[in-house]
């Protein structure tokens, strides 16, 4: 693809109608919660768009959020979005590896200095000087700092770079943080998931690229659009929660029936995610249509939550030997309490009978 | 760790300690207190103990009748919101998780529609046991500090439970977390205030009708 293009001369090339294009424009907006009309500046301002440049790091991950986005239902026009931007360093997918891979990182960062979106992929390790997880020699800290430097806005892909996820999992040897832990002097998007839903990452993609701003985002920098709500809001088994209609086991009646998976363990009323209703494989499901509860992978911690298959209202306080003790204690101190009062009484009777042989 | 971590967690752990060492404490406290013998025979025809506490206990369920008028709305009232409350902690799915968590026993719940009608009737019930209370003047001139705070650890589970079922106000992670941890409050005031009332009153009440009974007193 030649680097001067705009979308629409790419897309064109690659066969895409113009209505095609409206279509998709229009799809984003309704994604978004955008009004009707920022369909046709998404569109305009889309199809002027040139090839983004993107710095895609990955640091302490699994590769499930690159797998997931490269692997989505294809061919579909966010594929061919994700093809249009200028994927200048990326471990998974460059050809390249070491000095050069490098040498095309520092290219990318020089010729497109303040104009470039650095997408991070895994949580940054910082206990024993970061150690525990480099890239040619360099710790993902020194290479994150020194690569969000000169970007423009850093985007956090997957619920390890937005959050910690799992390698900052108690009891988190490695001392992971998160992307925003670190980069406090830009804009960073967080598009958490384990992995993310593709077009929540397309989708805002293609608004920074029509906009040329970030999408508006909720308190914890994820955008609104596809975190606004959680999936119990919009689950779809939602009425026999209401009912009192739960599966108590994953075999049971009322599982075979597809109630509500509140009692085993589904996360759905505090995670905030769009799976509910943009699903996963071209819509196909999401994994409380089949049969399995969400575990809240959005949220931050997730995998301290006291256990997936613990249901959301039971405590991770337990009445463990403190409790017990506590008890012990308390029948210790009362016991005290009522000899000390024992002995008033006998002092005040001897004081009192004294007084009287005195008399 | 988030809120809703902090109140699932620490702040249960630290509510669930007090409440074990100051319910125990009390009751220690209280039932070791030395006590004078009754060297008196019991009265003739008297019935056990164990019988006369029980009948207490029972009589005492519901005013006589010379007092009916007079307690009306606080019996009545009082019944509404504490059957309220032992349904909605007793029968609400979520609270049944919870007791099973603790416990390890659980029992079947009723629809939430149901407890969440419950709720509002006890919310409400819960409004007028305290204007009841400022509007009466007797009432009102022997209400200390501790029957308010009392009443404001049963409201505040009950309003923010409320509050997080409804989505009304913050998210409903922040929502969860407030009511959880309305109910750390509840369990740590619980044994120093008059929320005790729940282990005390049949004792009291079971020791003044053997006491009264073994006086000759006709229960
Ligand atoms: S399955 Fe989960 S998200 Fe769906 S209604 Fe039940 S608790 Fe809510």
């Amino acid at each position: 693809m030649r680097e001067d293009k705009t979308l629409a001369q790419a897309l064109e090339s690659r066969g895409v109608s113009r209505r095609a294009f409206l279509k998709y424009a229009s799809y984003v907006a309704t994604l978004m919660a955008l009004p009707p009309s920022a369909s046709r500046v998404i569109a305009e301002e889309l199809a002027k768009a040139r090839r983004q440049s993107v710095i895609w790091l990955s640091f302490q991950e699994c590769t499930g959020c690159t797998e997931s986005i490269t692997r989505s239902m294809s061919p579909t026009l966010e594929d061919l979005i994700f093809d249009f931007i200028s994927l200048d360093y990326h471990h998974t997918l460059q050809a390249v590896s070491g000095a050069a891979a490098e040498h095309a990182r520092t290219e990318a960062m020089k010729a497109n200095k303040g104009k470039y979106i650095v997408v991070v992929d895994g949580s940054v390790p910082l206990k024993d000087g970061g150690v525990y997880s480099t890239i040619a020699g360099i710790t993902n800290l020194d290479m994150l700092k020194e690569t969000a430097k000169d970007a423009f806005a850093v985007v956090s892909v997957g619920t390890c770079a937005a959050f910690g996820g799992i390698p900052h999992a108690n009891p988190n040897p490695t001392g992971a943080v998160a992307i925003s832990e670190i980069i406090t002097d830009k804009p960073v998007v967080n598009i958490p998931g384990c992995p993310p839903i593709p077009e929540a990452m397309t989708g805002t993609l293609a608004y920074l690229l029509s906009f040329g701003k970030l999408p508006e985002l909720d308190a914890k920098g994820r955008p609104l659009a596809f975190f606004g709500e959680t999936i119990h809001d919009r689950c779809y088994r939602r009425p026999f929660y209401e009912r009192g209609m739960f599966a108590n086991s994953f075999d049971d009646e009322g599982a075979r029936k597809g109630w509500c998976l509140y009692k085993v363990g589904c996360k759905g009323p505090i995670a905030y995610n769009a799976c509910a209703t943009l699903k996963w494989n071209g819509g196909a499901s999401f994994p409380i249509q089949s049969g399995h509860g969400c575990l809240g992978c959005s949220e931050p911690g997730f995998w301290d939550k006291g256990g997936f298959y613990e249901p959301l209202a039971a405590a991770t306080a337990k009445l463990d030997i403190g409790v017990g003790a506590a008890a012990v204690a308390g029948v210790a101190a009362g016991a005290a309490a009522a000899e000390l009062m024992r002995r008033k009484k006998s002092a005040a009777v001897d004081a009192a009978n004294s007084k009287k042989k005195d008399g | 760790m988030d809120l809703l971590d902090f109140a699932r967690g620490p702040a249960l752990q630290i509510g669930l300690y007090v409440f074990a060492f100051g319910v125990a404490f009390r009751l220690a406290s209280l039932l070791l207190l030395p006590r004078l013998k009754d060297l008196s025979a019991a009265r003739k025809g008297a019935p056990g103990a164990v019988v006369a506490s029980g009948r207490e206990i029972i009589r005492r369920m519901w005013p006589q009748s010379v007092y009916a008028e007079a307690t009306r709305f606080t019996t009545i009232n009082g019944y509404i919101f504490h059957l309220g409350l032992a349904i909605i902690v007793f029968l609400g799915t979520p609270h049944i998780l919870f007791l099973k968590g603790l416990i390890g026993v659980s029992w079947p719940g009723l629809p939430t529609n149901i407890i969440n009608g419950v709720a509002v009737i006890t919310f409400l019930s819960l409004i007028a046991a305290l204007v009841h209370r400022l509007q009466s003047p007797v009432l009102k001139a022997i209400s200390t500090a501790n029957d308010y705070i009392t009443w404001l650890v049963t409201m505040l589970p009950v309003a923010t439970g409320l509050l997080a079922i409804s989505h009304l106000g913050w998210r409903y992670e922040t929502l969860l977390a407030v009511h959880i941890l309305s109910i750390a409050v509840f369990l740590i005031w619980f044994p120093f205030g008059k929320l005790m009332h729940a282990f005390l009153i049949f004792l009291s009440r079971g020791t003044t009708g053997a006491h009264l009974a073994h006086r000759g007193a006709q229960l």
